[in-house]
């Protein structure tokens, strides 16, 4: 009976609350997707309470969806006219969602932006469409010791290891019989992982999803180079150096530091166990350069204003006012994340200069490469996803990248264009 | 008059009583089946600028089109024939002729299905547009061919054995239908564990039964293991409602019939072809018609457990029209498979239906 009291009383004073707020300025609406995760969600709070509280005009108000179903969500309010003020979005969907009309370009000041990793910046047709707090990153996950022990040279961002030298360390670490595998790609992670993971390796072989001359992907994802990728990779599988598709999930989260495997391709959001767990003998190595240069993919979770606000002008005002150094600092010290610019760095525990994970807005800085921007892309990396995963079980390399190269053909066809 | 009244009274009462399913079943089953039939001829997108086109049956015809090529071996400068080191046989690959050659534009873009040899000297080969529909279309017929009988008749043999007046009879009636209450989303993923290939609970097994001997095997991870495990553990989920519906069946048989039969010395296989099955014959219609529309939608275990891979051996056609509807935009696909499967599960339904039908004796 207490109970039921206190729930009343609490619905009560919030419908009193809200209506308060309503009445004296306008309504913001926002969605993200980040449901059920606690300190994401306070920290998303205190931007939005100093937001309201900063001006008179604007009231925001966030409504949480889990991530799996966020997109659906979206697409599901844009075909019913629901969209709300500020949306946010995977980096690579924008100029899809820009394309479909849900998103409008962004009114940011150019001074904020300049000073923001490029990563962090959603650009498509020559206008910014999103902007993100935080970018993330990949790094090779290695131990000191086992480096050292086999006579490995530790490689640097200016000088990071080649192809050849390369299949040699796999070799020489396969050699010891240590370990299970020896270069953990993460094949249990499907999704947009492998895009993101995997296909900054092609654009280092010279590769790439799409032939930007004639936006076409035949002649591009199964051209010489990517051929040569994907040889290279088959490889991996055939060697017996890297998992599986059929990868245990749990091996995944855990393989590398229960030292089943030597090498690991992960990213910054598993750095700070990997820390507490190895400490200095932890190494977060820059990837390795095929021939076109060290790659990683870059553009994590950004925030956009919806084509069909009323308040346009209130959206903008409120993704600037996220963007200030503290709070930019304060997302990467609750969870994790590289904070987009130098100053924000500079403030945050973990990247500042001498932090634990400053390795990783060295590497986002100086590797981070943007997955194609086009509307294109949310097909061309599942296709790619489909010929990489064929590929490492037994496909005939050509064969499954002529494959992918039709299927995006096909599509952009099929959508005029894009 | 009074009679007409009341019968028209009557009448209207009944069609207000089946209102709500009708509206039920016409919105949910039948308005979507038309519009997955208009948009099988457009081009439709979940969403896009671009207005929709009606584009005929052109996503039917390059869904199912299919090319022949017969290749000879390749020759060397002088017209023999040119041999690897281990003495064979030299073929151009596929994709000679299906990427941009000009001589065999009908090819481009099409993908080898099947290859055959003729002779020595030649190789026929079948060419799809779509091979991923045919694989998919391929794998769930032989899913179907594979699941229907021996599904059923698991099930008849378990609706047999717990048919006995036993004490405690009630306790595996209850085991061998709880797969069934079981949702087959939480099923997969519990076998998807059951089925890993290094710490698998039936590697585990096995190794345990073998003394040492059998090596761990990956089972949802190579081509040649991945469907026989889907369809092993499709019979265990779905063996438990059959074998309710089979027990049905068997409780209508009177006992008297099995009486008559013991009297007149009858054995167990004589009681079971003369009085058993002629008595279960609609269940039989039933359950086949059933159990064969059901693999037919064999969907949540290939989405949950190996999403059609490695390397297309677990294709599904529903999982297909899902992952192209859903999964990248193309609601016209997605559309285009579903108009087909529909067809395709109705012929065979009717047909099934023909062959079982009441045939009047002369």
């Amino acid at each position: 009976m207490k109970n039921i009291k206190s729930i009343l009383l609490m619905i009560f004073s919030t419908i009193f609350l809200s209506a308060n707020i309503a009445s004296a300025a306008t309504t913001l609406s926002m969605w993200y997707h980040g449901a059920g995760n606690q300190t994401e969600k306070d920290l998303l709070m205190q931007i939005v309470n100093d937001f309201n509280n900063s001006q008179s005009d604007y009231a925001v108000e966030v409504q949480d969806f889990p991530q799996e179903s966020y997109n659906d969500s979206v697409t599901a309010a844009a075909l019913a006219g629901n969209l709300p003020d500020i949306i946010d979005v995977d980096g690579p969907i924008m100029p899809n969602w820009a394309w479909s009309g849900y998103l409008a370009p962004l009114s940011i000041s150019q001074d904020v932006l300049d000073k923001m990793l490029p990563g962090a910046i959603g650009s498509w047709n020559g206008e910014v469409y999103s902007v993100g707090l935080w970018d993330a990153a990949c790094a090779i996950y290695a131990r000191k010791s086992d480096l050292e022990e086999n006579g490995i040279r530790i490689p640097t961002l200016d000088n990071p290891w080649t192809k050849s030298e390369f299949d040699n360390i796999l070799a020489t670490l396969d050699s010891t019989g240590k370990y299970d595998y020896v270069f953990d790609v993460g094949m249990a992670w499907t999704g947009e992982w492998y895009a993101y993971a995997f296909g900054p390796m092609m654009q280092s072989f010279g590769g790439d999803l799409f032939d930007t001359s004639n936006g076409k992907a035949d002649g591009m994802i199964n051209g010489d180079a990517a051929i040569e990728f994907g040889e290279w990779w088959q490889s991996l599988m055939n060697n017996g150096y890297a998992p599986g598709t059929s990868q245990d999930g749990g091996d995944r989260e855990t393989g590398f530091l229960d030292g089943k495997y030597a090498l690991q391709l992960n990213g910054n959001w598993a750095a700070v166990p990997a820390i507490e767990q190895l400490g200095d003998d932890m190494l977060f190595l820059p990837s390795v350069d095929f021939g076109n240069g060290p790659k990683i993919g870059a553009a994590s979770w950004q925030f956009g204003v919806s084509k069909s606000s009323k308040n346009q002008e209130g959206a903008n005002a409120f993704i600037e006012f996220m963007l200030q150094d503290q709070y930019l600092a304060a997302f990467s010290d609750g969870i994790g994340l590289i904070p987009p610019t130098a100053q924000s760095a500079a403030m945050s525990e973990k990247y500042r200069p001498g932090g634990p994970l400053e390795v990783f807005f060295e590497l986002s800085e100086a590797q981070a490469t943007l997955r194609a921007v086009t509307p294109g892309y949310v097909v061309a990396s599942k296709e790619f996803e489909k010929a990489i995963a064929d590929i490492s079980n037994g496909a005939d390399v050509a064969d499954a990248l002529d494959a992918a190269a039709d299927a995006i053909d096909a599509d952009v066809a099929k959508n005029n264009g894009y | 008059m009074g009679n007409n009244k009341l019968f028209k009274s009557q009448q209207r009462t009944g069609w207000l009583m089946a209102a709500p399913a009708t509206l039920l079943i016409f919105f949910f089953l039948v308005l979507p089946f038309l519009m997955a039939f208009g948009f099988s001829l457009t081009n439709q997108r979940i969403f896009s600028p671009n207005p929709t086109e009606f584009v005929g049956l052109h996503n039917f015809k390059n869904m199912l089109s299919v090319h022949f090529l017969t290749v000879e071996a390749e020759k060397d400068e002088t017209g023999a024939f040119k041999l690897d080191n281990n003495g064979n046989y030299q073929f151009p690959k596929t994709r000679k002729f299906t990427r941009n050659n000009p001589d065999y534009p009908h090819l481009n873009k099409t993908r080898e299905w099947m290859k055959f040899d003729v002779g020595k000297t030649k190789k026929f080969y079948v060419l799809a547009r779509d091979l991923i529909f045919m694989k998919a279309l391929t794998i769930t017929i032989l899913f179907v061919l594979i699941t229907a009988p021996l599904q059923a008749g698991i099930a008849l043999l378990l609706a047999m054995l717990i048919n006995q007046p036993l004490r405690g009879i009630n306790i595996y009636r209850t085991i061998y239908f709880m797969p069934v209450v079981i949702s087959m989303v939480v099923v997969s993923v519990l076998w998807k564990f059951i089925y890993d290939g290094e710490n698998g609970l039936l590697n585990a097994l096995l190794h345990f039964f073998s003394v040492g001997y059998f090596e761990p095997v990956d089972w949802l991870g190579q081509t040649d293991t991945a469907l026989g495990a889907i369809i092993a553990m499709s019979i265990w989920q779905g063996v438990g409602f059959h074998m309710i519906i089979w027990l049905a069946g068997l409780q209508t048989i009177p006992v008297d019939h099995y009486e008559v039969a013991r009297l007149e010395g009858a054995n167990k296989w004589q009681t079971f072809s003369y009085v058993t099955w002629p008595g279960l014959r609609n269940t039989a219609i039933l359950v086949m018609v059933i159990i064969t529309m059901q693999a037919f939608t064999l969907f949540p275990q290939v989405a949950v457990m190996t999403r059609g891979g490695p390397l297309d051996s677990t294709q599904s056609l529903v999982f297909q029209m899902v992952e192209r509807g859903y999964g990248k935009q193309d609601i016209a696909g997605g559309s285009t498979i579903s108009v087909f499967l529909f067809l395709f599960v109705l012929s065979i339904s009717l047909f099934q239906r023909y062959i079982t039908r009441e045939k009047i004796h002369g």
